[in-house]
Parts: C-alpha cells; structure tokens; sequence
C-alpha cells in the first residue's frame, strides 16, 4: 500500500465564506486594503513632491493632475484611505496596550473608526473645496 | 530589545519568530510616529491645494516643513515597506517569486523616499 497523504481528499477546515461578515472581521480585511491603497497614494505623492524637484512647469503640470476629476477621485479614495487606516491603526495600538477586547467595545470602536472614516473623508472634501474657491 | 524565545531555544537556535518581535515592534514605533505626522500632511496638502510653484518653495523653505516633510517620507515608507512585506508574505507562496517582489518592493520604497527628500532639499535650498 502506497497511498500518499496528498491523494486522499481530507475534511477542509472551514473556509471564510461560510461565516456571516461581521463588523471585526470586515474591519480586519479593510484594513489590509487600505494599506495596501495608501503604497499606492505614496507612490502619488511621490510623484507630486518629485514634479517639484525638475522645475515649475512639472510641478504645475502635476498640480494640474491632482486637480483633474480623476486626481480628485483618486484623493480623496486615499483620504478615505488614510483617515481609516489611522483610526483602525490606533484601535490596533489600543489592543496591543491591552484595551478593548471586550465584544460590545470591538463593535463600538469598530462603528467609530468608520464613523472617523467618513466623516474626516467629508471635512476634507468641505475644506479643500473652500481653498480652490479662493 | 528582549527576546521571546527561552533560554534553551536560544541555546539550541529554535524558535520560529527569528526577527518577527523586531518586525512588529518597529510596525508598532512607526504607527504611533505615524499619527501626528499623518495628520500634520493631510492639513499641509490641504494648504497646498491650487498651489503654483511659488507658493510651494515657500512652503517647502521654511525649516518645520522641511525637517516635518523628509520625518514623514521616511517613516511612512519604512512603515510602508514593513506592512507590504507581511502582505507578499501571507499571499505569494512560491519562493522565487516572493523573494524577488520583496526585493523589488524594498527597493522602491527606498527609492520612493530618497526621491521626495532629495526634491524637497533641492526646492528648498536652490529654489
């Protein structure tokens, strides 16, 4: 009898989609995402910060850019981006100084950094829009 | 810095969490590093919206910005660059081609951070 481990099907543990997303675990991945959409918003910014290194006419050309309807969509997704990945990050740190394991307070912090989220997304939005005005 | 691994681990050269505490620590200094500066930059970008390139070498020429924006750059890309790793790490099973994304990333990064230091210093400097 030669019967390898890796021929026979096993029981699989249970995978992530037959559990119901909740607030912590949707939270958790979002996270991740955000992350990862915020290397991509430092590559941008390094890109508007280098356009000044070449001269004025790159710099302008790049303020140009971000002024776009695309540059302008691409912001404030990073924004949304940064105010949640900050909010979360300081929920992470709570947890690491052993603060708010608790179900009922993960679920309260959890509403609260969306509610960050958002809402620092929406004053951002107010405040820039009130600069390009004057 | 502690180790968490025991003192026959250390004897022996076990333990699986090799450079991990050094990994999650330095994660965790430059998450906290992270706070102020990031909203620091939110409010300078803000200020900058619509900026010609005047506005922004005067910006750039006064010294907190200067010393604030090159803090910025090098954290945020060492943060960066710690959480990414993690990220190819969990998700790119295939030796070869993990170990070079990490290399490439790494690089980048580095590059990236060179890159907005160096312009901000030239900016501020030679106008």
């Amino acid at each position: 009898m030669t019967r390898t481990g890796q021929t026979r099907s096993r029981p699989l543990s249970p995978h992530l989609q037959v559990y119901k997303p909740q607030i912590t675990s949707v939270l958790s991945i979002t996270h991740r995402i955000t992350g990862v959409a915020l290397v991509a918003g430092a590559l941008l910014l390094t890109y508007w910060i280098s356009s000044a290194g070449y001269g004025p006419e790159y710099f302008e050309r790049a303020q140009a850019v971000m002024s776009s309807w695309f540059g302008q969509l691409l912001l404030y997704g990073f924004t949304f981006s940064l105010f949640f990945h900050l909010a979360n990050g300081i929920r992470h740190l709570a947890w690491d100084a052993g603060w708010g394991f608790e179900l009922p307070t993960l679920r309260l912090t959890g509403w609260l950094v969306v509610l960050v989220a958002v809402a620092g997304t929406a004053v951002t939005f107010v405040v820039s829009y009130g600069m390009r005005a004057t | 810095m502690m180790t968490s691994s025991s003192s026959l681990g250390q004897v022996r050269g076990l333990g699986s969490t090799k450079s991990g505490v050094t990994h999650w620590w330095a994660q965790r200094v430059t998450a906290v590093a992270l706070v102020p500066l990031s909203f620091w930059f939110l409010i300078s970008a803000i200020s900058l919206v619509g900026a010609d390139y005047g506005s922004f070498r005067d910006w750039i020429s006064l010294h907190g910005n200067l010393t604030l924006t090159t803090a910025f750059a090098l954290v945020l890309f060492y943060h960066a660059q710690l959480g990414m790793q993690v990220v190819i790490e969990d998700y790119i099973h295939a030796e070869g081609v993990k170990f070079a994304l990490l290399l490439v990333m790494k690089f980048v990064c580095g590059l990236c951070a060179l890159s907005i230091i160096l312009a901000t210093l030239r900016v501020a400097f030679t106008g």
